[in-house]
């Protein structure tokens, strides 16, 4: 009967306030867009990262079938080539740079690539031998990557040496980029949200104090009174959080899945599925920001 | 039901108190009329009462306990044993008469079958019968103040206090509504009326407690009153 009560309560308050709900929803669906659309591009960062980035700077690869490299032209890497190019590594002339370092099978390579393209086709067209060998190193001074380059490029079975972060790391400053900047937007906007939330909850327990007044002579509780209005901001900004979801899924869906993963084959590209993680927060997200600012609003507003 | 021990409420440092020094009883099933000019203490005495407001000195006691040592999350289960009527009746405009008294159960969580039964019985008991489905603005003005009465002790509390509740109306109309208001109190409820129509007084000849400037000048059973010390000249 409670549970009846309260719902008809939110419907009628809905209702009166309607051109204010709308207003709500609107603002906590762009504010919690860009709040999403900040998530979908870390993630896809890290996607880009794939496994060895945040690991070692330098890949070296070794010559495969169907390397066309000029120094490739005697055929795949040798063990006798694989084994002088480790050798040349814990030599004393290298050593001093090298960190660490890390040998890639052909296997290995396969596995780690199908992890990053998991979202795209081409994964089951890609076999093990086509995929290079490599060393991945890690230096001591990131900056020392030339030299490496020279040692390294001469040797024979050594396809390319190529340093990884140099051309990853302009792209993730772009990116990063434009993630704080979405994250300076949204913060501004779900400032917007709660101080709108705040007055559309304020004339919502104006227009109803006639009601409330009687409901606290006649003892009804504080979640009683409280709660229908508390539900009310939380419901707007739920929707708005459920159609910033729906959007995103969209652009993810078609925008990254269908147009830019034909457009850039060989970039590796979240998938729709990441937003059963954006989505799922950003709803929490609306409803918990309602819900605080609508508490908030009733403290002043809504005597008990 | 209600003792007040030397209570002083004061609004405003600067003027006097709104009530000075109040020390009385009202025991269980009285019916206790509040007289004295506007400004005489007698709304701030029910707001005390209901702990809308905290005397300043001396404490209230309903139904045995200290209203100040009520937390405020149990407030609403003293405010669910005292019954309130103004003036003003303070209806919901777009309720039925019926919807207006079943509120006061359903904001409380009563089942649906309870509210069935209980409301026509309490509108029967103000003289409304078959008046469920009128709007409040379809009623005169007694009818109006029955349906805020039955929806005051539509949850059976053991006190009933009215705040001027013939204020709004004729000689007539407010004698019905006397009527209702003994009927009330046959029942056991303990009634405190905040009133300035000596008529009323008169006629009822119940307890009267008079106050003026917030200073209790009265307190007499089966009383009259004469009305505002100018009027009485």
């Amino acid at each position: 009967m409670r549970l009846a009560f309260i719902l008809g309560e939110i419907g009628s308050g809905l209702r009166r306030n309607l051109s204010m709900v709308v207003s709500v929803v609107l603002v906590t669906f762009i504010s919690l867009t860009f709040v999403g659309a900040a998530g979908m591009l870390q993630m896809q960062i890290n996607q880009m990262k794939g496994y060895w980035y945040d690991k070692v700077q330098v890949a070296v690869f070794l010559c495969v079938d169907t390397s066309t490299a000029a120094s490739c032209a005697s055929g795949p890497v040798t063990d006798e080539q694989r084994a002088e190019i480790e050798a040349t590594l814990t030599s004393p002339a290298v050593e001093q740079y090298v960190d660490t370092y890390l040998y890639e099978s052909q296997e290995d390579a396969l596995g780690h690539f199908r992890d990053q393209f998991a979202n795209s086709p081409i994964v089951d067209s890609v076999t093990a031998d086509q995929l290079p060998e490599s060393f991945r190193i890690s230096l001591v001074d990131p900056q020392k990557y030339e030299v490496i380059n020279e040692i390294f490029s001469s040797l024979p079975g050594v396809e390319v040496v190529v340093d990884q972060r140099e051309i990853l790391e302009k792209v993730f400053n772009v990116m990063n980029i434009a993630s704080l900047v979405a994250v300076g937007i949204a913060v501004i906007m779900i400032v917007c949200a709660i101080l709108l939330i705040a007055t559309t909850i304020r004339l919502s327990a104006f227009s109803r104090r006639r009601e409330t007044g009687i409901m606290r002579l006649v003892g009804a509780s504080k979640a009683v009174i409280q709660l229908p209005f508390v539900l009310e901001g939380v419901i707007a900004a739920v929707v708005g959080a459920l159609l910033a979801s729906v959007t995103l899924w969209a652009v993810a869906h078609f925008f990254i899945g269908d147009w830019l993963a034909s457009q850039y084959p060989d970039t590796a590209f979240i998938s729709s599925n990441t937003m059963l993680v954006i989505g799922p927060a950003l709803v929490l997200l609306g409803a918990v920001l309602a819900g605080i600012s609508s508490l908030l609003t009733l403290r002043r507003y809504l005597k008990v | 039901m209600i003792r007040f021990d030397t209570v002083t409420k004061i609004y405003d440092q600067n003027s006097r108190p709104a009530l000075d020094r109040i020390s009385l009883e009202i025991d269980r099933g009285d019916f206790a009329f509040l007289v004295g000019s506007s400004g005489s203490g007698k709304s701030t005495f029910i707001r005390l009462v209901l702990k809308e407001d905290r005397a300043t000195r001396g404490a209230v006691y309903v139904a045995g306990q200290n209203v100040a040592n009520i937390p405020s999350w149990r407030v609403p289960k003293l405010r669910r044993g005292i019954g309130v009527v103004f003036q003003d009746f303070r209806l919901l405009p777009n309720k039925t008469v019926f919807a207006n008294v079943a509120f006061a159960m359903q904001v409380i969580g009563r089942s649906r079958a309870v509210i069935r039964e209980t409301v026509p019985e309490v509108l029967k008991t103000v003289g409304l019968e078959g008046k469920d489905h009128r709007m409040p603005h379809e009623l005169s003005g007694g009818e109006q103040q029955r349906v805020a009465i039955a929806r005051a002790v539509v949850n059976k509390p053991g006190i009933l206090l009215a705040d001027e509740p013939t204020g709004n109306l004729d000689p007539t109309t407010s004698l019905g509504i006397m009527k209702v208001l003994d009927r009330i109190n046959q029942n056991g409820t303990t009634v405190v009326m905040a009133t300035h129509d000596n008529v009323i007084v008169n006629e009822m000849r119940k307890r009267v407690i008079e106050l003026r400037d917030g200073v209790l000048v009265r307190d007499q059973a089966e009383g009259i009153y004469l009305g505002e010390p100018e009027e009485a000249k």
